[in-house]
């Protein structure tokens, strides 16, 4: 019994060695990256030690929160604008801005043979379209910019639903409530359910998603280390499976 | 610049006609309900009670999930948004309104049937006496003997319908004239750092707040005065 307890004292002890070393960091992961970023950090982990506390949002959520000194050390974003407006304000470091993956848009819906391709935009045969916030979301902006490529955006205005994040937007077409939607091809990884078309590229402006480390991050081990891991192969390994586009590559 | 822009106005409209509907239906519900709960005598009375006051204590999120889930076009109520021939009850104000009423009904119930519980039994058996009908009684002694817990209810339905954000953030879709209330429209100035019209947003909504606290205490005041 005695024998239990020291050695139950010795490991609580070790535990607590082991996670002094390992650092922590926050990072803010734009929403369509959240089961990459997962993995990510998972292997992340695995490798070195340390944790990366992951917090999901739309980008322009996370860049308001930052300017506001929220206490993240990493960014993720889902779009270029906003990592490269922070380094120019002073809140991120300069140097350290990479695209760490390229988004595909993708027109969605849960059941087959609903979404043929842009005919679906064109026919409208549908209640409700549902998208991200255009202001704060670069997914529900890219959305925007699809509709309006094909000259349906005024007429599909008055169906389009918005959700908070591509998360929501993405849930909405999920519990039904929106027949069709715009999401993002990461999400739809693993699962052929339903109907989908591949917006093509000519329609909107490339989403490229940059990573920057943050003025709060530029002590943190961890927070070095979680960027230095994302540009690995490991990493992009994952954000390829996921269906980004890496840079350099197309 | 014009800070009160026709955006801000739609918001301002639609929630002030959201809170007025949602009161004027709650105050038709809670009436009876209150009625019946101030009077009855039965153990499963405080039951059920209990389930009227659940949204005091659950996160609106949960409201919010089951609408999207339960009575959405693939839940078992699904059925209810084809009453008027919607498909589905999100997005929709009637789907605000039906949230609105689930989610306010403690705060107009429970001061309503405080009022018809302080007012005992003794001026209703008078009435009777008096040969008055029930359905007389109460609309000549009750209601009037009770009219600050309807103004309380009233005020705080209003005001609790005003104040709700996760439900409508939830079920909403954030549509300009539909369901972009004034909260989620702070939200989103939030989000997308238009400081000057969130400001003004939440400058109206602290002066709202402190009036219904003010009118709150006023009634009160009143109340207990014209007791005495």
């Amino acid at each position: 019994m005695k024998l239990l307890r020291s050695i139950t004292i010795v490991a609580g002890l070790l535990l607590a060695c082991a996670s002094a070393q390992a650092a922590q960091t926050n990072v803010a992961v734009a929403a369509n990256f959240t089961d990459a970023a997962k993995e990510i950090a998972a292997l992340f982990k695995q490798k070195t030690g340390h944790e990366a506390v992951l917090s999901f949002g739309a980008s322009g959520q996370f860049y308001t929160q930052i300017a506001q000194g929220a206490p993240f050390q990493v960014f993720l974003s889902a779009d270029d604008s906003r990592p490269k407006q922070l380094v120019e304000e002073g809140l991120a470091v300069a140097g350290n801005r990479f695209t760490y993956a390229i988004g595909k848009l993708v027109l969605w819906s849960k059941s087959p043979g609903v979404v043929t391709g842009e005919e679906t935009l064109k026919a409208a045969s549908f209640a409700k379209l549902s998208i991200c916030n255009p202001a704060a979301a670069p997914y529900g902006l890219a959305a925007v910019e699809t509709m309006k490529s094909l000259n349906l955006y005024d007429a599909l205005k008055p169906k389009l639903v918005e959700g908070a994040t591509i998360t929501q937007a993405y849930q909405f077409v999920e519990t039904g409530n929106a027949e069709v939607g715009f999401v993002a091809l990461s999400q739809l990884t693993g699962s052929e359910a339903g109907s989908r078309w591949v917006v093509p590229q000519a329609l909107y402006n490339p989403i490229r998603q940059d990573a920057v480390l943050l003025k709060a991050g530029a002590g943190n081990e961890a927070a070095g280390a979680f960027i230095t891991f994302l540009r690995g192969s490991e990493a992009r390994a994952v954000i390829e499976r996921y269906g980004y586009v890496l840079d350099g590559q197309s | 610049m014009e800070i009160w822009s026709a955006e801000i106005r739609q918001s301002v409209l639609l929630t002030v006609e959201l809170a007025a509907i949602s009161t004027a239906i709650l105050l038709v519900l809670a009436t009876p309900l209150a009625w019946w709960l101030a009077r009855a005598k039965g153990w499963w009375t405080e039951i059920i009670a209990s389930v009227v006051a659940l949204p005091l204590v659950l996160p609106p999120t949960v409201l919010g999930f089951y609408l999207l889930v339960l009575l959405g076009p693939d839940g078992p109520g699904g059925w209810i948004a084809s009453l008027w021939g919607g498909r589905t009850l999100a997005f929709t104000f009637e789907g605000l309104v039906i949230g609105s009423v689930v989610y306010s009904m403690p705060f107009v119930v429970q001061p309503i049937r405080n009022a018809f519980a302080a007012m005992g039994e003794r001026p209703l058996e008078v009435a009777a006496t008096l040969r008055a009908s029930p359905l007389r009684t109460f609309w000549t002694v009750a209601v009037p003997l009770a009219r600050s817990g309807f103004l309380t209810g009233a005020v705080l339905g209003f005001a609790h319908t005003v104040g709700e954000f996760g439900l409508v953030l939830m079920i909403g879709g954030n549509i300009p004239g539909h369901t972009k209330v004034l909260s989620v429209a702070l939200f989103d100035y939030v989000e997308t750092s238009r400081w000057r019209e969130a400001s003004m947003l939440a400058g109206l909504m602290v002066i709202f707040a402190f009036a219904v606290i003010l009118t709150m205490t006023l009634v009160d005041k009143r109340a207990a005065r014209a007791a005495a």
